[in-house]
């Protein structure tokens, strides 16, 4: 079932054969196939405008108004290239073996070096294209490090890289819809994938204003979609982020590898109050200048600038003196729970550790600080009201990335010929941790270099009869999805989607966010079905479907999300060793480290829909480490 | 806090528009201005009425969605701020506020708060990007940009897209957000080949799209979440100079820019909105 498609060779030459071996298609042909991008954050407006500039006609979906709104421009910190401008013994290989590392044995060797190997590319490509990276006075670009790495490999844009990337990729796609070459369906929701002869050859979508679905046909389709954070409702993610897109594809075959692999950014703003209705991120960039820290004391009542230098626990720096507060994002939020959980926790709730800048604005001096993250510190001040320059940051972990996604072989196809996935949506380049600055770099990789590579190679290979929307495949689809919806509609019950949606999140997180167990699992497994039950019984949605109707956009989501939440667990459940961002209790060595079961798990756990209430049939891709050996992480 | 918040309420882009008062319990000043609104649309659905549409996403001020005057104000009056991000500590217990969306011919109304910015889109395609098929391009570090270029082209590139100064401006002006984008690609080196052409067309679509023209009110500045600064706006206007006095061997703006804006405005258009050519 899993054939990963790897090609033979050694690892630095496996792109350039896989690439080698590839069909292509005549310039002239190109413009006779079609393809649907479904999404345009960084991987999907990036392949549309590559395939658009190649010749092949892209439709490109977007549920916002434009695709500059894509989620992807809130990233902040920066994107990692190994180009070794700072001379300070970076490579393709070292970047490839922080990035195996970082992800705790669990992603695909190959993959990750392809990672590697094109990451000075994006940098070219983006500088090419206006992307105002960071410069020194010399008119080079400026480089700084993130965590989980002793290089300085990351290039950014103040505290905006991701807005900037995403801009970037806008730009170049606009140009390609001015010259006719991508069609942009902008308030355009995909709600199901259509298969034609075991093929992916469609979609359905609904027109967000004005309620109406539409069948789109192509020779293939494309998700780019990103990932599934807000599950847990409180995350970093944007408000409409969701699963929709790849959870209707694993419904109609397509396997969901490693669910419960998310990521707990550990730098966030805590959590104020219940009314809330996200958390913010705060950059990671923050932890090369911002030292962690709680008091040792616990229940601690004085403001940090009474408690003296002695009474003060910086404990990354002390538990890991070679990365210090730079530990990979799942140490370092682990960490911050386990202090909390001591009852040394700052702040209201006691749900909060230090970020502390006191003595970088005494190093640097308060201007150079300023340069480097003023926007951040603005965030914080806006939200909190507290003037970071004066008192230490209070940050708590939050949900804010997903590993796992749809499985893809190498060529970033799933288990249904003719459906791709891209960037955050896939499974494939981060394991069971992401490295700071590494999601731009996949989002990138996988859209200006990977598909625009691979896609061409499936239309010139596959043989694909034309197929037009009123093929039965297309009704049946679309009658699916209106049913759906009518369903939701006809509920009329009295709990908002909201409601439903606050009350998964705090099941997910409390059971399956940054310490899972065999016992809180199964809790989570039993709560999750009468959830969703209450939803499909008691659900409220005011207005029709033929209108711009944002609850009905909410609760089909969240109809989504119920389902996903499931799996997730259950993912979490099989997994009986800790790895990465899934820890469970149950796992650790001595010193509370997560404790991997290479023995048991050293493999991507692939799942497939068997049908609503029917337990998921597992797959297994075994995985193998041949230039990075297994070992257990240390950055002690 | 309580607060009244009088909102303007329009089922879709045909039908006729009106202010509705709703009573607000319970808000906190950490809420944003935004979970005021979800607070409220919660209590509506409570009441089977229908929620307000409204624009949002990231709700960390840069995706550029949300937006909507607070009595009269864009983004609500705090600067460099979006709605997202403005905490209720902004105003205070008793406040009567006054939603509407932004106005401008530009940009339509197609339910309660959202607008159509379409037009935004438009103006990039006519030539705010820099061609640069993907592959072609050199080493990065081997274009060398002056950090002062570099800075200045951030500063511009931070523009969200929010469409608040076209709603500030008393022309519905969108000379800020071009300006902006100009700004960007023309301080950089990677930008000088298609300089004074996308200065031309840029500014051209602008007019077709039926903005306005900057009569430095200034308003645009005050509002903008980014802070993009009004003196964009002159250099934009030096450039345009450059563009039109510069010799070239044809006509710079492409005919396929000189494009009939929307379907429902066409029948309206009379003018050419090309500058002339020396």
């Amino acid at each position: 079932m899993l054939e990963a498609r790897i090609p033979s060779g050694p690892i630095e030459q496996k792109w350039d054969k896989c690439r080698y071996d590839m069909k292509l298609v005549n310039p002239a042909n190109r413009r006779k196939h079609s393809i649907i991008m479904v999404g345009s954050g960084l991987a999907g407006a990036a392949a549309a405008a590559t395939l658009g500039r190649q010749g092949y006609h892209v439709h490109c979906f977007s549920y916002h108004d434009t695709p500059r709104r894509a989620h992807s421009i809130a990233a902040q910190g920066g994107i990692n290239a190994a180009k070794n401008y700072r001379n300070d013994g970076d490579s393709v290989l070292r970047l490839f073996k922080d990035t195996v590392k970082g992800g705790d044995f669990r992603s695909r060797e190959a993959n990750v070096y392809r990672l590697a190997e094109v990451s000075s590319n994006i940098i070219d490509q983006c500088v090419a294209q206006g992307v105002p990276f960071a410069r020194e006075y010399g008119g080079l670009l400026d480089n700084r490090s993130f965590g989980g790495v002793q290089v300085e490999r990351t290039f950014y844009a103040r505290g905006q890289t991701g807005q900037q990337l995403l801009l970037g990729a806008y730009q170049a796609l606009e140009e390609q819809i001015a010259n006719g070459r991508v069609t942009m369906h902008f308030r355009c929701e995909l709600l199901d994938v259509v298969i034609v002869d075991g093929r992916a050859r469609g979609i359905v979508t609904r027109d967000l204003v004005t309620g109406q679905l539409e069948c789109h046909a192509a020779d293939v389709v494309v998700l780019a979609t990103g990932g599934y954070s807000n599950v847990f409702y409180f995350s970093t993610n944007a408000k409409a982020s969701n699963c929709t897109a790849v959870w209707r594809a694993h419904r109609r075959g397509a396997l969901f590898a490693n669910p419960c692999f998310t990521q707990i950014h550990p730098t966030c703003i805590p959590l104020s109050s219940e009314n809330q209705s996200k958390l913010t991120l705060m950059s990671e960039s923050l932890r090369n200048d911002g030292r962690v820290w709680v008091p040792k004391k616990k229940g601690e009542t004085r403001v940090a600038r009474d408690i003296p230098e002695n009474e003060r626990d910086y404990y990354l720096e002390s538990r890991y003196p070679s990365f210090g507060n730079l530990v990979p994002r799942d140490v370092a939020s682990r960490n911050a729970k386990e202090v909390c959980d001591e009852g040394r926790g700052v702040g209201p709730h006691g749900q909060g550790v230090y970020l502390d800048f006191a003595d970088a604005i005494h190093r640097l001096g308060l201007q150079t600080v300023r340069e480097k993250y003023g926007n951040l510190f603005d965030i914080y001040q806006r939200i909190t009201g507290e003037d970071a320059y004066e008192v230490p940051m209070r940050i708590y972990p939050a949900p804010h990335y997903t590993m796992g996604g749809l499985w893809v072989d190498y060529h970033l196809m799933s288990t249904i010929p003719g459906l791709f996935v891209g960037g955050e949506a896939n499974f494939s380049d981060h394991g069971a941790n992401r490295l700071g600055a590494s999601a731009l770099m996949q989002g990138l990789a996988d859209g200006y270099f990977v598909l625009p590579a691979t896609v061409p190679n499936y239309l010139a290979s596959a043989k694909l009869d034309p197929v037009e929307i009123s093929d039965s495949a297309f009704k049946a689809t679309e009658a699916e999805v209106k049913d759906r919806i009518n369903k939701l509609l006809a509920i009329n019950g009295k709990r908002s989607p909201d409601s439903f949606h606050k009350e998964l999140g705090k099941i997910v997180w409390d059971h399956c966010g940054m310490a899972r167990s065999d016992g809180g699992l199964r809790e989570a497994l039993a709560r999750i079905p009468e959830i969703r039950e209450e939803f499909w019984k008691n659900l409220r949605i005011v207005g029709t479907g033929e209108e711009l109707n944002q609850s009905l956009e909410k609760a089909n989501r969240i109809s989504d999300f119920l389902e996903l939440a499931e799996l997730m667990c259950a993912d979490a459940l099989h997994r009986a060793e800790s790895c990465g961002g899934h820890f469970r209790v149950e796992s650790q060595t001595a010193d509370g480290e997560a404790k991997r079961d290479d023995e048991n798990f050293a493999y991507s756990a692939a799942w497939e829909w068997k049908g609503a209430g029917q337990a998921p049939a597992l797959y297994k891709e075994p995985l193998t480490f041949e230039y990075v050996p297994l070992s257990q992480r240390s950055y002690k | 806090m309580n607060l009244t918040l009088k909102v303007w309420r329009q089922q879709n882009a045909k039908a006729p528009g009106s202010f509705i008062r709703y009573q607000v319990k319970d808000v906190t000043p950490d809420m944003s201005f935004l979970e005021t609104l979800d607070a409220l649309n919660e209590d509506l659905i409570g009441r089977q009425e229908a929620p307000v549409a409204f624009d949002h996403d990231c709700r960390e001020g840069i995706c550029g969605s949300c937006g909507f005057l607070i009595n009269g104000v864009a983004h609500g009056g705090q600067r460099g701020t979006t709605v997202c991000q403005l905490a209720m500590r902004f105003f205070k217990d008793g406040d009567t506020l006054t939603l509407e969306p932004w106005r401008a011919r530009a940009f339509p109304v197609i339910r309660d708060l959202i607008v159509n910015r379409s037009a935004f889109d438009r103006i990039i395609q006519a030539g705010g990007f820099i061609s640069a098929p993907t592959g072609s391009a050199p080493d990065a570090n081997s274009t060398l940009v002056a950090k002062e270029n570099a800075d200045t082209a951030f500063d511009a590139a931070a523009c969200i897209g929010c469409g608040a100064c076209v709603a500030a401006c008393p022309n519905a002006s969108a000379m800020l957000f071009t300006s902006a984008k100009i700004t960007h690609l023309n301080s950089l080196p990677q930008g000088q080949p298609q300089r004074d052409q996308r200065t031309l067309s840029m500014i051209a679509t602008m007019g077709n799209e039926f903005f306005g023209s900057c009569t430095n009110h200034g308003e645009c500045e005050v509002v903008c979440p980014k802070q993009i600064p009004l003196e964009f706006i002159g250099k934009m206007n030096r450039d345009l100079i450059r563009a039109v006095w510069h010799k070239h061997r044809e006509p710079l703006v492409m005919p396929s820019i000189v494009q009939l804006p929307s379907a429902e405005d066409a029948h309206e258009q009379s003018h050419e909105g090309v500058p002339a050519q020396p």
